[in-house]
């Protein structure tokens, strides 16, 4: 579904990405860990489109189609969904509306028939369920005002909403308790398929407790310097960073 | 001296009426006269006009325009313009003149009188002198002074005491320029009794190639707990001008609220000035401004707070696109008297391109000392982290845009009292913005 390779990028002078390589398969869970600063947001915000990184060599393949040569809108047309660390506020704009417009410029690409307001509301009420959000929130301008919590179930709504092929979860643990963690993670299992894939970026191990991953991958100074599976995370939580640091570093060294 | 020659061909104006006139607007008209030819039009760097130069903007249109020409336009020509399935009462002024033979009323005419000020005055003349041009000074700003001079016919509109009036008073400006530019001045006079509620809506159409002028002056007299809703609602050709005054006159714990929406002309220039010259009284105003071509837009606002306890509240949005230019100019005085007021202001501003220009300027005067005021004014481009946040679930970068935009006007338009009223605008502005 995803090939990366040899994946370098920049933001202003400062090189982030230097050479990732990483394949996601249909069907899969993988886990993106490492230190702060090691890139983990920025490969995210690469894949998704976001203009301010400068993606400076090698390629990105999804579906068969060169990513890297798409637009972020036509990115999410085709099937990938950004979780983002910190969703914004947008007021005057309210999450219903938002979705609306959203699906159906994605059915419209689709060749799909837009969905009628009947429609459209059942299959809100549907995946309202699926996050336990509620039914006030989403008439509310978007984001604007909610917690931390709320802001990460609305994502994971936004999710359900769209049934990307390819949903990239950048740390939508972070700053989140126990029950609204345990609420955003069953949405994303209660989504997962043989048909999609599911990359999820974290500094913690704590979220792979209820999303387990197929493999986990550790980023360090732009590279991917470690993959493994489930038992990594867990040696991770319990070891740090440093020692994949000092190995990673002695390498290159 | 400034606007030399629209002063002088005023002056001709006034003259050849030979006193055949209204007599309870006479001294005022005089009056009026005699300021022009004292102090002139505003200097190009005068304060109140700093940004928008009258004069220049409009001497051709003074020099060379039908002023207070007599119209034949048919009901079938203006009747397009008319809001249709409501329950509300449509007034029709072309060229300044109320028509009655055009207009429908369907509120209780007993709690609802409108009459010209002719017809007034056969049995209130004493009183329509003693409110003409009383609180719309003549002295303060040419522009009223102008209108002082040429409105020779001027409407009352009265709201009976208690009277409640549910359907808004719909006022449908239109301006013949069909054979050659034309200048107009509606005048009104709305009397507010005491705990009555009304509101007013003015629209504002030009039918005709050539250039339009609207200068109007609207004073608004609240009695004492009385209730009022004026709005504006300037979307007339691109050739189009329009000036004036609205000013307000406040009593104890009454409540105005000012909406005004400009969305397409040459040169608009809006003064607002509302007296707060009671105890707990609540003054609102709201303004939203869409500009794209050439389009000037100044608004000028000042709320005067006189006495203590009462509350302002202003909010104005602006959009500006290719070369066109908004000002903004809120003042607000608080006397010495008037402590314990709460004021407040706020004047938000985005430009879409780097030849449209905002200048926008709170000017904050307050001579008593336990109060609580606060202005705030930004100019900005759109969020970009916004945008990207929406065509990453797949919407269009235009559509994105124009998402962010209309959000950007909707804490103005929700003040709306009327459905309607909000759908039409956002209707407007969704077309403007390309939104569908």
């Amino acid at each position: 579904m995803l090939k990366i390779k040899d994946l370098q990028a920049r933001v202003e002078e400062k090189e982030i990405l230097k050479g990732i390589n990483l394949e996601v398969k249909a069907g899969e869970v993988h886990a993106i860990m490492g230190p702060n600063g090691s890139g983990k947001s920025t490969l995210a915000s690469v894949l998704a489109g976001r203009e301010d990184y400068e993606v400076t060599g090698g390629t990105v393949d999804f579906l068969d189609q060169d990513l890297l040569e798409l637009s972020a809108e036509e990115r999410a047309r085709l099937g990938i969904f950004l979780a983002f660390q910190y969703p914004i506020e947008i007021p005057g704009v309210t999450t219903t509306n938002f979705m609306k417009t959203a699906l159906n410029q994605i059915r419209e690409y689709r060749g799909q028939e837009k969905l009628d307001a009947v429609a459209f509301l059942k299959l809100m009420k549907e995946k309202m369920k699926l996050v336990e959000i509620d039914q006030s929130l989403l008439s509310r301008s978007l984001n604007e005002g909610f917690s931390g919590g709320e802001k990460k179930r609305n994502e994971i709504f936004q999710m359900a909403m769209l049934e990307p092929k390819l949903a990239v979860l950048d740390e939508t643990d972070s700053g989140l308790d126990i029950d609204a963690l345990r609420i955003v993670a069953n949405g994303v299992n209660a989504l997962k398929s043989s048909n999609n894939a599911t990359i999820i970026v974290t500094h913690y191990q704590r979220l792979l407790d209820y999303i387990v991953p197929d493999f986990v991958h550790v980023l360090y100074k732009g590279k991917i310097v470690k993959s493994g599976t489930k038992e990594l995370a867990m040696e991770l939580e319990a070891k740090g960073y440093d020692w994949i640091k000092e190995e990673a570093d002695l390498t290159t060294a | 001296m400034e606007g030399k020659e629209i002063i002088a061909r005023a002056e001709e104006y006034s003259a050849s009426l030979n006193g055949s006139t209204l007599k309870a607007t006479l001294p005022q008209r005089e009056n009026a006269i005699k300021t022009l030819k004292e102090k002139g039009f505003p200097k190009p760097k005068s304060e109140a006009y700093k940004y928008t130069n009258i004069s220049k903007s409009f001497k051709e249109i003074f020099e060379n325009s039908d002023i207070n020409e007599p119209s034949s336009l048919s009901k079938e020509s203006i009747e397009k313009f008319f809001i249709k399935d409501i329950k509300a009462n449509h007034l029709v002024f072309i060229n300044g003149n109320y028509e009655a033979d055009l207009s429908t009323i369907i509120s209780d005419k007993n709690v609802v009188k409108i009459e010209s000020f002719e017809e007034y005055a056969k049995k209130n003349e004493a009183d329509l002198k003693a409110h003409f041009g009383k609180f719309a000074s003549a002295e303060k700003d040419a522009l009223t002074a102008l209108n002082t001079v040429y409105s020779n016919n001027g409407l009352l509109i009265e709201i009976a005491d208690k009277a409640i009036i549910d359907e808004p008073i719909i006022c449908y400006h239109i301006t013949d320029s069909s054979t050659n530019s034309t200048v107009v001045f509606p005048r009104t006079l709305y009397k507010i009794g005491q705990s009555a509620k009304a509101s007013f809506i003015h629209f504002y159409h030009t039918v005709g190639e050539h250039v339009s002028l609207v200068n109007e002056v609207n004073e608004v007299i609240l009695k004492e707990n009385s209730d009022c809703h004026f709005y504006k609602i300037q979307n007339d050709q691109t050739q189009s001008n329009a000036v004036g005054e609205t000013k307000v006159h406040q009593t104890n714990n009454s409540r105005f609220s000012a909406y005004t929406f400009t969305l397409e002309g040459t040169v608009i220039r809006n003064n607002l000035n509302i007296d707060v010259d009671g105890q707990g009284c609540e003054a609102n105003m709201y303004g939203l401004y869409l500009t794209k071509g050439k389009t000037h837009v100044d608004n000028n606002t000042t709320v005067d707070h006189i006495k203590p306890n009462s509350y302002s509240n202003e909010l104005y949005k602006g959009v500006m696109d290719d070369k066109s230019r908004g000002v903004f100019n809120g003042k607000i005085y608080v006397r010495q008297e008037a402590q314990k007021t709460n004021a407040f202001q706020s004047n938000n501003n985005i430009l879409l391109s780097d030849s449209a220009i905002i200048n926008t300027k709170p000017q904050l005067e307050i001579w008593a000392d336990d109060v609580k005021c606060s202005h705030g004014c930004t100019v900005g481009q759109l969020d970009e982290e916004g945008i990207f946040y929406l065509r990453s679930r797949g919407i269009s970068e235009q559509k994105a845009r124009a998402m962010m935009l209309y959000a950007f006007t909707a804490n103005v338009i929700e003040k709306i009292e009327f459905e309607w009223l909000r759908n039409y605008l956002e209707a407007e502005i969704a077309k403007r913005l390309d939104v569908n």
